[in-house]
């Protein structure tokens, strides 16, 4: 085969350094599974750090975690469950090659994400912030919090907020990356870049999007249900 | 014995010229460096600017080789002391060891002896090397604005409510040069997986290969623990309170447990690769395959994935549990069983081969006298009994150095001199080159061996003055790193010298076997592969013919 007969064979979305379109999809693959792998140790470490000190003062857990409205969290909770499936819808539709409502699926998915970071800053971190749960300097609870003032080992009620704050806050960062790449994959939706033959961008962010959604599932029950 | 196994050469015996458009030369703006998403460019862009940490380190190094030259603390003030030993712990871990063998032979050479046109993410290797660059420029920051002084281990509480040093900065380098490397991992493993030439089994791959597999395994899935731990150890910094913060009921210890969950198998990051490369040099100068290559092979899988389970012989003092430390010493000397695995072999492969003396073999056989007493001292540091006396002793320092720069630094400059001539197409002279290895050799074991002594009498390690006593043997190291010293610098010039003046070296010098010598020019091609090759035999297969012509 010449090589001009072989340029022409090329789909333009295959990289250059790639044999076939179908290399290159199983090394993307591989490579986001990796990635997801990569962050499953780093969340580890906090999970971790979690066990351990859960084991060590189980009574400030059960303390810390009365402290915590169920019910706020439990919306959340469907709230970005929700927006798991919206972002599955946006896949679905990728693949069918429906640019419209790929674009929808992705504006929903952006918009329950701001839901549940809005729902969890209003009504989790500044009643928090205000009434003396953050860790450090502020600590001293009052207000609606009065109650665990008297609780008598405030270090370890410190540690569960502290963990409480570093590993919702870790999440919440999280998301606010998948923003960011949510907006970009909404412009280049716009300009029709994504379609049947080429859906991996958004495959791999919904991979992301579900990942971070399933770390949530994994904090709800340990800060809010603890008994 | 080799004959027996191996076919012969599929790829007609020739010597390709110098090309005319290569690697090198074929576009030459600073952008097309800068950004250039070729593993062989970046490659280069690594071994220059780790060259650079490199000397850095090593600055340090020779000023508390001098402070130590007498028992008193008079050239350096305790406190500065503390950081140049920190810093130089943190400059040689971070951007020289853990980078040098797999971002500079590893990127040039995976997608060369693979057959593959490049990594599987050209894109995202260039952007591990800025990421690493952003860390690096934050360590310069760090020595501008006064230094950090917990050590590299950043042990906690020193490091959360002590130290009034520049920790948070330290935390910050330690998490983004780490995502760097688990980058590199991560493109490394999906390369190996999926780039492979038709034809080149998982089998006919170089041990150079499988030993940067597992390197990436580790990468990938023990660096971001790490991260999150320096990233808790900031956080602390910040809020003033934390979880390691006994003051509040947390356990200083738990942080030595995350912390060398991932720091022992970074020690495996900074040897496989190493031992990649004396395979292949091995190999090459004994004219003879591997002997045992599928357990050569998969011993650096078993390092790997039983190098994440001994972190805790570095804790044997740290109050943790007498059942630990059994469990943990017995698996420390298990994941000795596969490197010592790998030396019988390199040794039985030089028996019967046609050894041949060349630079890069001399720094091989080093590498084999130097690492054994290494992972050997090793045994005695992982037996609980034995660690007790000698635990932060420099006992523990010249263990450690003999392991990294007996066995690393003398694989890195074993690979360097090896690949030279494929990465610039010119041949270094050889008498000076082997002269300076067997400097490097003597100079290392002068530094060192001494050490060993001192601590096994019982000098304690990080201190800037000691007992009158030990000072004879103090003196004999410091002689030692003087002569190390030169035989580290006198490469510079002549590798510096063979690119303008040296000979045009041909596509295969050594007469080796391997894609990247049969079929790749010197220096490669911009695209390595103008057909991607077929391969139809076994790795390393010398008959013990092959001609040198250097
Ligand atoms: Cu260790």
């Amino acid at each position: 085969m010449s090589s001009a007969e072989a340029k022409a064979d090329r789909s333009p979305y295959l990289a250059h350094h790639f044999e076939s379109i179908e290399q290159q999809e199983e090394s993307c693959t591989l490579g986001m599974w990796l990635f997801l792998a990569q962050e499953v140790m780093f969340f580890g470490g906090l999970f971790m750090a979690y066990a351990v000190y859960r084991y060590m003062y189980p009574d400030a857990w059960l303390e810390g975690s009365g402290a915590l409205s169920i019910k706020i969290g439990g919306i959340n909770t469907v709230v970005l469950l929700v927006s798991s499936f919206s972002m599955a819808m946006g896949v679905y539709y990728c693949q069918i090659g429906n640019s419209k409502n790929l674009f929808r699926a992705l504006l929903v998915t952006l918009f329950l994400g701001f839901v549940f970071v809005a729902i969890k800053l209003k009504f989790e971190y500044f009643p928090k912030f205000a009434e003396g749960l953050f860790p450090g300097d502020g600590w001293g609870p009052h207000g609606h919090y009065a109650d665990l003032a008297s609780f008598g080992d405030q270090g370890a009620l410190q540690i569960f907020f502290f963990l409480y704050f570093v590993m919702t806050g870790m999440h919440a960062f999280h998301m606010l990356i998948g923003f960011v790449i949510l907006v970009v994959l909404m412009v280049m939706t716009k300009q029709n870049k994504f379609g049947p033959q080429r859906f991996m961008p958004i495959l791999f962010f919904g991979l992301y999007w579900h990942f971070v959604d399933i770390v949530w599932v994994f904090i709800f029950p340990m800060f809010y249900l603890v008994t | 014995m080799a004959n027996d196994v191996v076919q012969g050469p599929d790829f007609p015996e020739r010597d390709y010229a110098r090309p005319e458009v290569n690697y090198l030369n074929w576009k030459q703006t600073v952008s097309s460096w800068l950004l250039s998403q070729d593993h062989k460019r970046i490659g280069i862009m690594y071994l220059v600017s780790i060259s650079i940490f490199f000397v850095v380190g090593g600055l340090f190094a020779i000023m508390f080789r001098l402070e130590l030259l007498t028992p008193e603390g008079d050239l350096l003030q305790a406190d500065t002391y503390n950081k140049f030993f920190t810093l130089h712990g943190v400059v040689m871990i971070f951007f020289f060891l853990i980078p040098s063998i797999p971002a500079v032979l590893g990127n040039f050479l995976i997608p060369l002896m693979i057959g593959a046109k490049d990594v599987a993410f050209p894109k995202l290797n260039l952007a591990s090397w800025y990421i690493f660059m952003v860390g690096g420029t934050i360590g310069v920051i760090i020595i501008l604005v006064g230094g950090v002084d917990t050590g590299w281990t950043f042990y906690t509480p020193l490091s959360t409510s002590y130290s009034n040093t520049h920790v948070f900065l330290a935390a910050m380098l330690v998490f983004i040069t780490g995502f760097s490397s688990i980058l590199t991992g991560l493109n490394f493993l999906v390369t190996i997986h999926k780039m492979r030439a038709p034809g080149m089994t998982w089998f006919r791959l170089p041990l150079f290969i499988w030993a940067h597999y597992a390197t990436s395994v580790i990468q990938v899935l023990g660096t971001p623990v790490v991260a999150i731990t320096v990233f808790l150890v900031g956080v602390e910094r910040i809020w003033g309170v934390g979880i390691f913060d006994p003051a509040l009921g947390g356990d200083p210890v738990l942080f030595q447990h995350m912390f060398w969950f991932y720091s022992h198998p970074a020690v495996y990051i900074m040897i496989l690769p190493g031992m990649g490369v004396i395979s292949e040099v091995i190999a090459c100068f004994s004219r003879n395959r591997v002997f045992g290559y599928e357990f050569v092979a998969f011993s650096s899988v078993a390092i790997a994935i039983i190098g994440f389970l001994v972190w805790g012989h570095h804790m044997y003092v740290s109050g943790q549990a007498m059942y630990s430390n059994l469990v943990f010493s017995l698996l420390t000397m298990l994941v000795a069983v596969p490197s010592a695995i790998k030396m019988f072999n390199w040794t039985s492969t030089l028996y019967r081969g046609n050894v041949v003396w060349e630079t890069p073999m001399i720094y091989a056989i080093g590498f084999i006298g130097l690492f054994a007493i290494g992972g050997g001292t090793g045994l005695f540091l992982g037996a609980t009994g034995m660690d007790v006396p000698l635990h932060d002793t420099y006992f523990v320092v010249s263990h450690f150095h003999y392991v990294m720069v007996g066995g690393m630094v003398m694989a890195y400059l074993a690979g360097i001199h090896f690949y030279w001539p494929k990465i610039t197409g010119k041949m270094y002279s050889q008498p000076i080159a082997k002269l300076c290895a067997v400097l490097v050799f003597v100079g290392f074991n002068c530094t060192f061996f001494p050490q060993f002594l001192v601590g096994w009498l019982g000098m304690p390690r990080r201190y800037h003055s000691y007992h009158p006593d030990f000072q004879v043997l103090n003196v004999m190291s410091t002689l030692g790193a003087s002569i190390l010293g030169i035989g580290f610098v006198i490469p510079v010039f002549y590798l510096g010298w063979s690119l303008f003046y040296g000979k045009d070296a041909g596509s295969n010098p050594w007469g080796a076997r391997g894609l990247e010598w049969e079929v790749c020019t010197s220096p490669p091609d911009p695209h390595n592969f103008h057909e991607i090759p077929v391969v139809t035999k076994e790795a390393y297969a010398y008959t013990g013919e092959e001609t040198l012509s250097v």
